[in-house]
């Protein structure tokens, strides 16, 4: 009896994040399922049409070409990201004076509000007064048109997602301060070299963080919408950056079409999902456990 | 322990009290006026502009009093609200969003409300009235509206076309004027452009200058023989500057409203847009010296001649707003005269009644407003497509002049792509949305 009062007491101190994430979280998550089937417009009552919006999206130019870009993106994004930020933690995780410091600095970058880093990529970007083609100007390279050019314009998205690999970053350092010294004691024992060393002993002991981050960086890059609808507004240059979360606002909020959004929604959880699982699948050969059986 | 299951349903109640409490205040008004919630998109001047005819409004009576809430992302957040029941009285639309609010059944018929005050359509300019209106009723009144006129940097043109007079009428004098008008350094950079038509205001309108432009008997026509003409014509510019050439000079321009606005800088000699723009040159460029002229037409043509591109803010009323008619008595005070006159003035727009007054024209701070004012009453002033599709005709014909620019493909392949996704699109919006 006293042990279901203490449930009930429980439960009622819990009750504000269960209903938070009952009326914010699954109550719109099932909707949108509900709405994939549907023809929706906000205003009118949602009418069934079945796997309609689905068979639309596969035949919808549009549609492949923002999931081919978001795909592209994703592909080149999260390996490089990845690799810049084991490289800051590798050096970030020297014994120097000042680290504590440099750590700092090369986290606040990730801290920037994702519009006002755009804005300010815009101007670094400018093909006739950016920063870089100034620079790049300096050693003979003639102006590049980063966000004029279709095949330009993507590289440079790229590139800037590698800017928030701060988090990344944090993850790693603490990654790599829990792996125990007297492996590379061993190491030296044994005469490794400093390149030995991080490929035999550091990359396989923080390969699980490694994992997380991939997967990590999978969910947030296929979710990618802030940067580009700021820096490349419709997707220009002729839906170059188009990416499948500003298709998805276009046509919930541009064009009225939740019904067709919320399947698209649906779509992209899907390949968010299998590739998050390929990731799992593919660690389970590469991934070490230190402390795993 | 007994104490605090008690403890916790009042800290419960306590939040659900507050909550209520704070719910009930909004609806009191403190003045014992019923209150109306107006959102508007401007924030700044123009902002102001409005906050001076709601001012007037609040103190020319003592049953009604509005509230002014500048809210972004206008379109969105109303068409939520309303989608959850609470609305707000007013709400600023643009004008080519009132069809789509129209088959999405957003928006209150005012038709019975605007003929019982003696808001009547004759008062208006025929191409501003058709831009509140759809399917013959009335969903929206106008504030402050845009006509297009081509601005003038008189610095930057060779001196026999440096004055309306002598400016080109026509498309192939204005080609001449453009070839006499560029200038490059040796190297062959591009210093001064005499027009870019994607810069400024009314390229999505383009295919008007030649002729019927989007739609043809009713029905979506993006690649008529005027549509082919006129990005043919958009595209010849590229060509002739080059495609890195233009890539790289626009990518040096900067925001519209700052000093580096292509136009404003110098990089532009001619540029698209409508009256408010002279604001920005007396904000960023007070020494520039500019006249503006009607956009040219098609040689052999002169019945095409005074193409203007029309847009329009404008004052819905949601559906289910609490206080309909006192919202409207807002709506008709800002459409007598004196008033409208006074936000347009103040907002730098010209006027959309059919008749200005003389003080209107004399006083107004953009020196060319009589010249906006004309194009506006204009047969071939251009309001926007009035079909719930229209961001999406922007989108397909925007994808398809990327395309034909950059080489991609030809003119007629890009825009018969962007024809053939459009029919699809527009079918499925009837059968979705309108239900046929």
């Amino acid at each position: 009896m006293r042990s279901n009062r203490q449930n009930v007491i429980g439960l009622l101190f819990a009750s504000p994040w269960i209903l938070g994430m009952g009326i914010f979280l699954f109550y719109p998550v099932i909707s949108s399922l509900y709405f994939s089937f549907t023809s929706y417009s906000i205003l009118k009552p949602p009418v069934w049409i079945g796997l309609s919006n689905y068979q639309e999206l596969m035949h919808d130019e549009i549609f492949l070409k923002a999931l081919s870009n978001t795909l592209i993106i994703c592909a080149a994004s999260v390996p490089l990201t990845t690799a810049l930020a084991i490289c800051l933690a590798l050096l970030l995780n020297t014994k120097r004076k000042g680290i504590s410091l440099y750590r700092t600095l090369f986290y606040i970058p990730s801290l920037v509000p994702t519009v006002a880093l755009a804005v300010l990529w815009l101007w670094i970007f400018n093909g006739q007064y950016g920063l870089l083609n100034e620079g790049l100007s300096k050693f003979g390279i003639k102006a590049v048109p980063w966000l004029t050019d279709p095949s330009w314009a993507k590289a440079t998205l790229i590139m800037i997602s590698m800017w928030g690999c701060g988090n990344a970053m944090v993850i790693y350092l603490a990654g790599l301060q829990d792996v125990p010294q007297s492996l590379y004691e061993a190491g030296e024992l044994d005469g490794a070299s400093a390149w030995q060393k991080t490929k035999s002993i550091t990359l396989p002991m923080i390969s699980p963080v490694i994992q997380f981050n991939v997967i990590m960086g999978i969910i947030g890059s296929l979710q990618t919408f802030a940067l580009p609808f700021v820096m490349f507004p419709g997707g220009q240059p002729a839906r170059s950056t188009y990416v499948v979360a500003m298709y998805l606002y276009d046509n919930a909020f541009l064009y009225q079409r939740m019904g067709y959004a919320s399947a698209m929604g649906w779509v992209l959880f899907l390949a968010t999902m299998i590739l998050s699982l390929v990731s799992l699948r593919l660690g389970d050969r590469h991934v070490h456990y230190g402390g795993g059986a | 322990m007994n104490n605090v299951l008690p403890a916790v349903l009042c800290v419960l109640l306590g939040i659900a009290c507050a909550c209520g409490l704070e719910s009930s205040q909004v609806s009191v008004s403190k003045t014992d006026r019923i209150e109306v919630q107006y959102w508007e998109k401007w924030t700044g001047e123009e902002m102001e502009a409005m906050k001076r005819i709601v001012d007037k409004f609040n103190a020319s009576q003592s049953e009604i009093h509005v509230k002014y809430l500048s809210v972004s992302g206008i379109a969105d957040k109303t068409l939520l609200a309303t989608s959850g029941g609470t609305p707000p009285d007013i709400a600023g639309l643009w004008g080519d969003q009132v069809v789509q609010f129209v088959d999405l059944n957003a928006l209150t018929d005012l038709s019975d409300l605007a003929k019982d005050a003696g808001v009547v359509e004759e008062n208006y300019i025929p191409a501003y009235w058709s831009i509140c209106s759809a399917y013959g009723r009335l969903y929206a009144l106008p504030t402050s509206p845009g006509s297009g006129a081509l601005y003038v940097n008189r610095q930057l043109v060779p001196p026999q076309y440096a004055s309306p007079e002598t400016f080109p009428k026509t498309i192939s004098e204005f080609n001449k004027f453009a070839e006499q008008t560029d200038r490059r350094d040796p190297s062959g950079k591009l210093l001064v452009a005499s027009f870019m038509p994607r810069d400024g205001w009314g390229l999505w309108n383009m295919p008007y200058v030649f002729g019927d432009g989007f739609l043809q008997d009713g029905q979506i026509n993006v690649n008529g023989k005027d549509d082919l003409e006129a990005w043919t014509w958009v595209k010849s510019f590229t060509d002739r500057y080059g495609v890195t050439e233009t890539k790289s000079f626009r990518s040096g321009f900067g925001n519209y409203s700052s000093p580096q606005n292509p136009f404003l800088s110098g990089k532009l000699a001619t540029y698209a847009d409508g009256p408010w723009f002279s604001n920005y040159i007396r904000m960023f460029k007070p020494s520039m010296d500019w006249f503006a002229v009607p956009f040219p037409y098609p040689d052999n043509h002169p019945e095409l001649a005074g193409f203007s591109t029309m847009n329009l803010n404008t004052l819905v009323i949601p559906k289910g707003a609490k206080h309909a008619r006192e919202a409207f008595r807002f709506l008709a005070f800002v459409q007598e005269q004196k008033n409208m006159e006074q936000l347009c003035m103040d907002q730098q727009c010209n006027s959309p009644l059919s008749n200005s007054s003389q003080k209107f024209l004399t006083s107004h701070p953009n020196k060319a407003i009589a010249l906006f004012d004309k194009l506006a009453k204009s047969s071939r002033a251009v309001p926007p497509v009035p079909l719930g599709i229209r961001a999406q005709i922007g989108s397909e014909v925007g994808n398809a002049v990327d395309q034909m620019e950059l080489g991609e493909l030809t003119p007629q392949a890009a825009l018969d792509q962007a024809q053939s996704r459009l029919v699809a699109m527009w079918a499925k919006y009837q059968q979705q949305v309108l239900g046929k």
